[in-house]
Parts: C-alpha cells; structure tokens; sequence
C-alpha cells in the first residue's frame, strides 16, 4: 500500500516555500528542545517515545475513545436527556427494541421498521453501489493508463468531483434533476415530459447511487491507476512479441497483477459506502417516504432530530453499524498484508 | 492542425482503429460532459436572476428582461414584445399588471395607455450576468466570516494534525517501548469509525469541555486522525535506522533528531497528509452543523447547508455561494494535482 | 476576533465559552422581513442602552426545529429565542415574572397566550407571541380568472376547492392543483374540520379517530390523483418541515393551504406576478377551521444576563415596539391592547396584503374549540411529528393507509412512553 512516492525524488516549489515558512518554526523548535533534552536525561529513550505518543493518544483518546466507551454506556439507558448521570438504566431494552422483529426482511413488521428500512437501503446501496463503482473505475484506470494525448488532464477530469464537499455535491445535483433542472432540459426535445426524479423512490434511490458514484469514482480510479502503472513494461512487450491477444493480456497479466490494488479498493469502497450521509442527505432528505434512508441518517434523526430525541436508541443502532466497520477493516488489514506479502516474491 | 488531431487521436499501435480505440474516446467525452458538464452548469447558473432560474426550458446562457425607463414612471419598466391584435408586433412597457390584462405605454409615447393580454406579451430578453448573486451573499450573509472561520478550522486543524501526527508515528515507527503494539492495534481498528459512530457521546464530551459553539470543538475532534498516524508511520518504517543512530553518536538529542531527519524525510507523505487534511477539513459539514449554532462561527459549509435549507430557498444566492465554496478547492487542485493524484495512489487514503 | 482565536490557539485556554456582562443574544428565524425590523428595533434599543449588547443570530427554521433542543437540553442555547415548539420546550423557559417590569402589564396584554409557553400548571411568564398566526388557504386569482373558474365562496368545503383547483390546473396546464405544506400542524387544521380529536380524556393523545382517518384518507387520494402536489411531501424523510411556498410564487399551483405568515412573504415575491387572495380555511363536515399558532419570544433560562434579557424582552414587548414591529411586518399581534383599540396601521401599499389580513382575522373568529386546544397541548408536537412521518411514507407509496394509521399510534404511544410521564 505504500509504493514510494515519486514527490520524493525531486524538491519542488512547494518545498521551497515550505522552507520560508518554516523559519520562525525552527526558531520555536530550538527553543523547546532545551527543556527536551533534559527530560530525555530523566526519562530516557523510552520516555521520549511516550512524550511522543502522548498528544495524538490524548486527544485521540478523549475524542475518540471516550465516546466509543460512552457510546456502549448511552446504548444501555434510555430517556431523552443528554448526560449520562441524568439517563436511567435500561439494560438491553434498546438492542431489544432494534430487533424486535417477525420478519427481518420485511421492514414493516419490526417495531423500529425505520431502523430496518435504513439497514435494507444502505445493504442495496452498498451491492449496487460498490459493483458499479469498482467497474467504472477499472475501465476508466484501463483507459487512462493507455498511452493518450494530456493524459493528466483526463486525469483531473475524472479526478475532480471527488474533492468537491458533499454539501456542493449534493447541492449541484439537488439543481440538476429538479423540475426545471438540466436533465429535463436534456430529455425534452425527446418528447419526455418534465418530471421531478428526486420525487420517484426508485429515481431517487438510483440518484443516489449515481450521484456517490460521481463523486467518488475518480479516487478509486486513481488507486487502481497506480497499480497499473506498477506493473512491468516488459511483460507486455513480451505478450506483444507473442502475438498474444488484448483480452487474454488482460485477464492473464493485468488482472492477476492488478489484484492487490482491486482489493484494496473494494473495502474501501464498502467501508465508505456503509456509511453513505452527507451528499444524499442533501439530495434527497432520505425521501420520498424511507427509499434513501441510511443508516447514518436514522443514527443522526434518532438521537438529534425526532421529538423526543433517543440517544440510548441512536447509540445502540451506531454501536451495530460500528461493528461490521471494525469486521471490514480487519478484512482489509488482512487482505492486505497478504497483498503485501505475494508482491514481496 | 492535422497533426496536432493526429497527435491527440494517436491509437493503438497506429494501425487503424481498434474497439478498444472508440471505447476509450466515447468514455473520455462522455467523461468530461458527466464530471465537468454539472459543475459548468453550476457556474452558468450561478449568474442568471431568480426569474431566469425558474424558467423552464432553461437557458444556457443568463438572459435577463430587458428594462427601460419611461418618462414620468419613477422605476424602470420591463421591456416586452407585443402583438397587437392587428398582428403587428410592438416594443411597450410593462406599467402595471392587472388581473389578465396589462397596461403598457411605448416608451417613445408615455402618455398613452395601451391594455394588452398577458398572454401576447413576451419579455425583451438580454444577455446579463447577474453579478449580484455573488454581491449579495457577501452582504446578507456575512460571508467573509465564513469564509475566515472555515479557513481557520482548516489550517488549525492541518498544522495540529501534521505535528500530533508525525510525532506519534515518529514513535511507533522507531522506538521499541511497552504498550507500542497495543496503541498501534488501536489506531488500526478505528481506522474507519466514522464520526457518525461516536455523534452522541461526542457531543456530550464538546458540551461538557466547553467547547460547544467554539471553533475548537470543530478542530480538536478531527486532529488525531488514525489515517494520518498510519500513513506515516509507515512512511517512516522506510527511513533507514542508521542514520538515527549516527545522530544520536553526535550527540543529537530525540527531538532533534525528530525534527531535522524525520520530518524533512517525510516531507512528501507530509504533504500528502497535509492536502488531504485541508480537503477534508474544508468540506466537514455535519460535525460543524451540529456543533456551530452562532452565525459568526459558521463555516461555509455550514453557512451554505442552512441557507439552503431555509423556508424560501434562494437558489440564486445558494448557487453562486457554492461556486465561491468550490473555488479554492478547484484552486488546491490545479496547484498540487500531481501530489494529490501520486499521493493517493501511493497510499489509498481519502 | 482574529487575534483573539489566533492567541486562543498558541494558549489552548480557551476552553469555555465566554459570556461578557451585558450580552444578550436572540436566536432568530425569519419567514419574511421581520429579521431586518428587528435588527432596526434592536439597534435603537442598544442605542438607549449602551451596557447591552444584543447580537442577533438569523438562522433558519430548521436549526430552530433541530439544533436548538439538542442545545437546551445540553444546557447550552441562545439567551432568548424565536420558537414555536413553545409547549413542548417549557422547561427550558426562563420565568420573567420576578424580572420584568410590570408583570400586570404582560398578563393583560399577553396572558391569553401565556399558557402556550409555561409547564403545564404554573404561572410563569416565559415569553410573549411576535404574531399569532392561523392557517388558511391562498388562491391564485389569475390562474382562476384565466380558466374561468369562479373561486368557490367563503364556506366552500374541501371537496369544492379540490374540483375547482383541479379544473383550473387542466386547463392552466400548471403540474398540481393544490399543495399543502409537509407539516403536521398543518394537516391537523383539515383533521380538525372533519371532525377530529386528538386529545384523550386524561390529557394524553388518543389513537387517530374516524375525522382524522376521513381527511387523511382524502388528502392521500388526492395526491395519487394528482390534485394535491405529492413534491413537497416525498422531498424528504421523517419529520422535516418543507412548505410548498415556492410552488405557489412561481404560480405552479391554483391553491396553496399554508397559513397567515405567508402574507408577507407573497407580497415581496410575488409582486405584481399574479394575483392572490386568502381564502380562510376549507370546511369540512365538523367545522371550518384553521389552526391558531405562532411564534412566540421566550427567554431561555441558561442565561447568565438574565436582567439585561428581562430588559430586552420588556422593550420588545412594549405596546409601541409591537406596535411598529407589527405594522412592519404584516404580522397580526398577539397584544390584547393593541388589537382593542384596532388602529394598526399596516405599511404596505399592496391592497392585495390588506385584504388577506382581513380574511384571516375574520377567519379566526370560527378557529373550533378542538383547534384552539392544540398550541397549549404538551403532546401536539409528537403528534405532528407521527403524522408527517408516515403520511409521507403512505404518499411515497410504501405504506398502505391502514399500515400507517396504526403506525401513528403505535409511534405516539412509544414516544410517550419513552418520555416517561
């Protein structure tokens, strides 16, 4: 995963400038380093490295941990009060509610159906979404890596949305499929009546998908992109000597060669779409009626938004969510270091 | 220019065209409408008047009605093409509206009263830049301290996360101490935990630290990323361990040898880091929407989602906001596109 | 503020926020032009009291809906706020009673609304209304004039308005008929006319009745027919607020059921578009009636000024500033002195605006008994908020009707429940 950078070779003018800004900083490091050294005489090397970890694990661990423990606290009271020592102790009552279910296929049937309409949406999603994702990426990573004319202009043109934030995302395409919104410009003189596709639940489901699908695209391309500009000229020279055929090429040495990057891809593209929110969010609301309601979206309305507030029921939900997040990244690391280690030999 | 098209349409192996030659230029243009086409349309859009946006079919260029200022009339009138019920079409000026009727005066006339159905009137239309959608937020919105408050968060939040950062992964990459492992195996799993996860218990800890409706409580949450640590450190893993100890012969002390070797060799992962911190940190909107309630410590994200979510959506201004909000990300990638793009492929990080 | 953040970052010491002696700040949402009047009052009065600052945060409807009870119940929020979950929110209303002025003077002027705003069974002063409001219908008069409808008279029922509407829309060509906001509160004004009552005998909700299930059954049907626009109902999930305003400004809709604080709203947007005329509300077969409500001005009591926010609210609500405030605004006020001697003055020029304020005032003098309960219920918001959320579902079509009329109970239920009362 960490091919050496070709930044490193050469120092650029962002260096340069860093240089010039860096001077006052390198005044402020020399002065700390006085009291430094002399904590290094009393605590030694292995105190050093603890001076080290020490602010990342501090705030890491009052912003991130502490709530992570909190979170298994809050999923266990209930009420609508925000402080712990206020909420009264309900046991298991919130996991219980969550799936208190006759039928986990039919959302209808649960007592939280909103819950289980938010998990059904964001598992669809997820199929739809990650299956196109890894396609259209893979073709345009093909495509860029041929030998074509301002290839990083093409580059930058698939590239680009994925730095745009999910509030202008969501907005730009809020704009474009409205009533009097491009699309329906586009389709008009093709005799299709102006028509509001974000009120339809099944355009607005596949507005979603596409639009992430924009707005994402370009950075998986890009990763897939780099695997193949890793893998050898020479053994394309050589199937090309061969008279091998294109599509043989591909599924005989690309693919194989590619595969520690398509992996890599893949579970970043779940993890990411699982927690899908803020450009559908704006989008589409969740609506028409529950169709784009995910997850994250009933966590942030169950415990924020809905009069009462449910904090304890919001925990519990994100507390589930938080688990198959873990369980990928593991299948990630792992998947990973045997990557790593099949690119080793 | 015939070789320049060749140039540009060179194909594969030069020998005619192939499938895979038409695929790609069909994916290439399709490309370029689907990615750019929606962000130009944005911009074009940005500058039409609230009447121009309504329209429908839209134009693609911003037209606005033309106006004319008649002779005893205090304000300018709209221009319209009429037809008479002779069949002759006449340039009037809108007075008033009436019900169906409109009375109208031709400008070269102002005495005269002329009712016209409102159907047999056009808008004069010119082309006209509504620049004022871009004035106006400036004004009502208070723009500029949205602008300084989501430049802040993002450059505190970038410079904290760079030092916390870089000095833990100088530690867990060359220190060998008790509890390495362990801290190494907790930023590993909650590599991905998505602030979403954690909102509730987050929110209690800013409101008990005092830092709700603070800049701080956007920045300090978002400072220790695991990413960051991760990369790093194993940007680090491959500086060679000889010339740490070399230092330490000199009698270099640890922070030294953190801040003259390390860092200066991690520089491009630095920078990598550094870019995507600024990406991400200027794009945050839920964490700041929920912890922001004052209008002086919005950020544009948040200044440009409440906005977009009032009563009476004024789609002129929440346009050109969001242009103004693209512009210095548009900017950051023009600038750093070759960082930005080798940065994510050498580390699969977004 | 620059400098002040850039030494608060090299300290780190600015870990709580500060509060200086004298500031007071208003959290405030516009529908109109009441957020410019009020900046304009608020500076005279600072002007008189140099020792006061009042900063004004504008916001919109939905950080008040979202935002600001998270806020309260952290014990955080704004000093005094513009709110209309009054009922619900109480507890977090700072009593003025021992602070301002005259209180005789609030109870007279503004005690008929006091109970909207207060923990059931005390005799707080939490506040005052900035408008009593009442919902009604908007025509557009040319749409009809140019179909060659009539507009149906002043006790048309709901079914008339819905076959006249329809009849303009086919022949206008305009998308939808007729529109009504995604908003409980507003639905609850046609559940009412038809009969409905969701107050149980011991105070709390009773499951939906025969009145609400007729109406809610119609209004379903009439946006699967097309009659009624579905776009505002489907363009978002749960229980977020949406009105369908825009629709009728752009002259997309015959008839729009929304309420009297969108008068001023038209009367900017609108301009000389089109025509429009308030209808009052629809009736049905119980009664023809809106359903009072409004925004009222409460003092939060996290405040740490709460005299500098006693003095503010006395000023805000003197007969002279609601007065000007009133007659800025096109809001009809809630002061009971100001509406006796009936000499407001509104400042507008559009005789359109003077005759839709007519017809709500008049429409307000037949509000049913039932309607009049709502705004001071301490469970009206949860209802809403059950009725707008599987409503939505049953108009997105994902939902059958029944399946949603039981949900409602059941959501109610559980959040009554939940709340532990």
């Amino acid at each position: 995963m960490t091919a050496p950078l070709e930044t490193a070779s050469k120092p650029s003018a962002v260096q340069h400038l860093g240089a010039i800004a860096l001077a006052p900083v390198r005044l402020v490091m020399g002065l700390i380093d006085r009291p430094l050294r002399a904590l290094q005489r009393m605590t030694g090397l292995s105190g050093m490295a603890i001076f080290f970890l020490a602010p990342n694990m501090l705030i890491f661990g009052i912003f991130v941990l502490l709530p992570l423990f909190i979170n298994f606290v809050y999923s266990t009271t209930g009420g609508s009060a925000l402080f712990l020592p206020e909420r009264s102790y309900v046991g298991a009552d919130q996991y219980q509610r969550l799936f208190d279910c006759s039928n986990y296929l039919d959302p209808l049937t649960c007592q939280e159906d909103a819950f289980w309409t938010a998990v059904s949406n964001t598992f669809w999603f997820v199929v739809l979404q990650v299956t196109l994702m890894i396609g259209a990426a893979l073709v345009t990573a093909l495509i860029l890596n041929r030998n074509l004319a301002a290839r990083s202009f093409w580059r930058a043109v698939f590239f680009f949305p994925v730095l745009l934030s999910p509030v202008v995302v969501g907005l730009i395409w809020r704009w474009i499929l409205q009533r009097q919104g491009l699309l329906n410009f586009i389709l008009y003189p093709f005799g299709v009546d102006p028509y509001t596709w974000l009120t339809d639940r099944t355009w607005s489901f596949a507005a979603a998908v596409g639009v992430s699908l924009w707005a994402h695209m370009g950075f998986y391309a890009l990763i897939l992109l780099a695997g193949l500009q890793a893998i050898p000229k020479d053994l394309y020279e050589a199937a090309d000597m061969d008279g091998t055929k294109p599509a043989r090429v591909f599924w005989r040495i690309t693919l194989p060669l590619l595969m520690p990057n398509l992996v890599v891809v893949i579970v970043l593209a779940l993890i990411r779409s699982v927690q899908v929110f803020d450009e559908v969010y704006i989008l589409t609301g969740g609506g028409p009626g529950t169709s784009t309601l995910f997850i994250t979206q009933y966590i942030y309305e169950t415990g924020f938004v809905s009069q009462p507030r449910n904090p304890g029921l919001a925990a519990a939900a994100s507390i589930l969510m938080g688990l198959v997040l873990v369980v990928l990244t593991l299948v990630q690391l792992g998947l990973g270091r045997r990557g790593e280690k099949k690119g080793k030999r | 220019m015939g070789r320049a098209a060749a140039f540009i349409l060179r194909r594969r192996g030069g020998k005619g065209w192939h499938w895979t030659d038409i695929v790609t230029w069909v994916w290439l243009i399709g490309g370029l409408f689907i990615m750019f086409g929606p962000a130009l349309w944005l911009m074009f859009s940005s500058f039409k008047t609230p009447a121009a946006l309504a329209e429908f079919p839209p134009s693609i260029l911003p037209y606005t009605s033309q106006q004319v200022s008649v002779e005893g009339h205090d304000k300018p009138l709209t221009l319209y093409d009429v037809t008479l019920p002779d069949g002759t079409t006449k340039k009037l000026a809108e007075v008033r509206r009436i019900g169906l009727f409109s009375q109208m005066v031709d400008p070269a006339k102002p005495d005269e009263t002329i009712r016209v159905n409102i159907n047999s009137r056009k808008p004069v239309q010119e082309l006209s830049f509504a620049t004022e959608n871009y004035t106006g937020p400036f004004v009502h919105f208070d723009f500029f301290r949205y602008l300084w408050n989501s430049v802040f968060v993002t450059v505190m939040a970038t410079l904290i996360t760079l030092i916390v950062n870089s000095m833990a992964a100088f530690a867990l990459s060359k220190y060998e101490f008790r509890g390495r492992s362990v801290a190494m195996l907790i930023i590993l799993a909650t590599l991905m935990v998505p602030l979403s996860v954690i909102m509730v218990p987050l929110y209690s800890i800013i409101s008990a630290l005092g830092l709700f409706n603070n800049l701080w409580g956007v920045i300090l949450p978002t400072v220790a990323t695991p990413t960051g640590v991760f990369i790093l450190r194993q940007y680090m893993l491959t500086i060679p361990d000889e010339l740490i100890d070399a230092a330490r012969m000199d009698k270099a002390s640890e922070w030294q040898i953190y801040w003259r070797i390390v860092l200066p060799l991690t520089a491009p992962a630095l920078a990598v880091l550094a870019i995507f911190s600024v990406v991400w940190r200027w794009n945050d909107f839920l964490w700041p929407l929920i912890v922001l309630s004052r209008k002086e410590l919005y950020t544009l994200q948040v200044g440009l989602s409440i906005y977009s979510g009032e009563l009476n959506v004024q789609w002129h201004f929440i346009l050109a906001m969001t242009v103004v909000t693209m512009i210095p990300v548009v900017l950051v990638f023009i600038f750093l596109q070759r960082f930005i793009t080798t940065g994510i492929a050498g580390t699969g990080l977004k | 503020m620059k400098l002040r953040s850039l030494l608060a970052g090299a300290t780190l010491a600015l870990l709580t926020s500060t509060a200086y002696a004298g500031d007071v700040r208003i959290m405030w949402y516009s529908d109109g032009v009441e957020g410019e009047v009020l900046a304009d009052l608020m500076k005279r009065f600072m002007d008189k009291n140099p020792d006061i600052k009042v900063t004004i945060d504008n916001v919109a409807f939905g950080v008040i809906k979202e935002q600001l009870p998270v806020q309260l119940e952290a014990g955080h929020g704004p000093d005094i706020a513009r709110v209309t979950a009054l009922k619900d929110l109480s507890r977090h209303w700072l009593d003025l009673r021992p602070l301002i002025s005259d209180a005789a003077y609030w109870d007279a002027n503004f005690g008929a609304q006091a109970d909207w705003m207060r923990p059931d069974g005390s005799n707080q002063i939490s506040g005052f209304m900035t408008q009593v409001t009442l919902t009604g219908g908007f025509a557009n008069k040319t749409l009809f004039e140019q179909a060659g409808v009539p507009l149906p008279g002043p006790d048309a029922t709901w079914d008339d308005w819905a076959a006249a509407s329809k009849k303009v829309a086919d022949s206008q060509q305009i998308p939808f008929a007729m529109a009504l906001d995604r908003s409980g509160h507003r639905i609850t004004a046609p559940n009412i006319a038809f009969g409905a009552n969701y107050i149980g005998a011991d105070g709390k909700p009773a499951p939906l009745d025969k009145g609400a299930k007729d109406f809610i059954t119609k209004f379903v049907g009439w946006t699967n027919d097309g009659v009624m626009s579905k776009d505002v109902w489907v363009s978002a999930a749960g229980q977020t607020y949406r009105a369908a305003a825009d629709d009728f400004i752009n002259a997309q809709l015959a008839y729009y059921y929304s309420g009297s604080w969108q008068i001023p709203n038209f009367a900017t947007k609108i301009g000389n578009g089109f025509d429009w005329v308030a209808t009052g509300s629809p009736c049905g077969p119980a009664a023809c009636t809106g359903m009072p409500g409004g925004a009222g001005l409460v003092a939060v009591k996290y405040t740490k000024n709460p005299k500098d926010v006693a003095k503010v609210m006395d000023y805000l609500a003197s007969e002279a500033v609601v007065k000007e405030f009133s007659e800025r605004t096109l809001f009809i006020p809630a002061h009971k002195g100001i509406l006796d001697k009936g000499d407001l003055n509104f400042k507008t020029e559009d005789p359109q605006v003077k005759a839709a304020l007519d017809v709500f005032v008049k429409a307000s003098k037949t509000t049913a008994p039932a309607a009049q309960k709502m705004p001071g219920w301490r469970w009206a918001d949860t209802v809403y908020g059950a009725l707008v959320t599987r409503v939505a579902q049953v108009i997105a079509g994902e939902l059958p009707l029944d399946d949603a009329f039981t949900r409602i109970d059941s959501d109610v239920a559980t959040k009554v429940k939940d709340s532990g009362l």
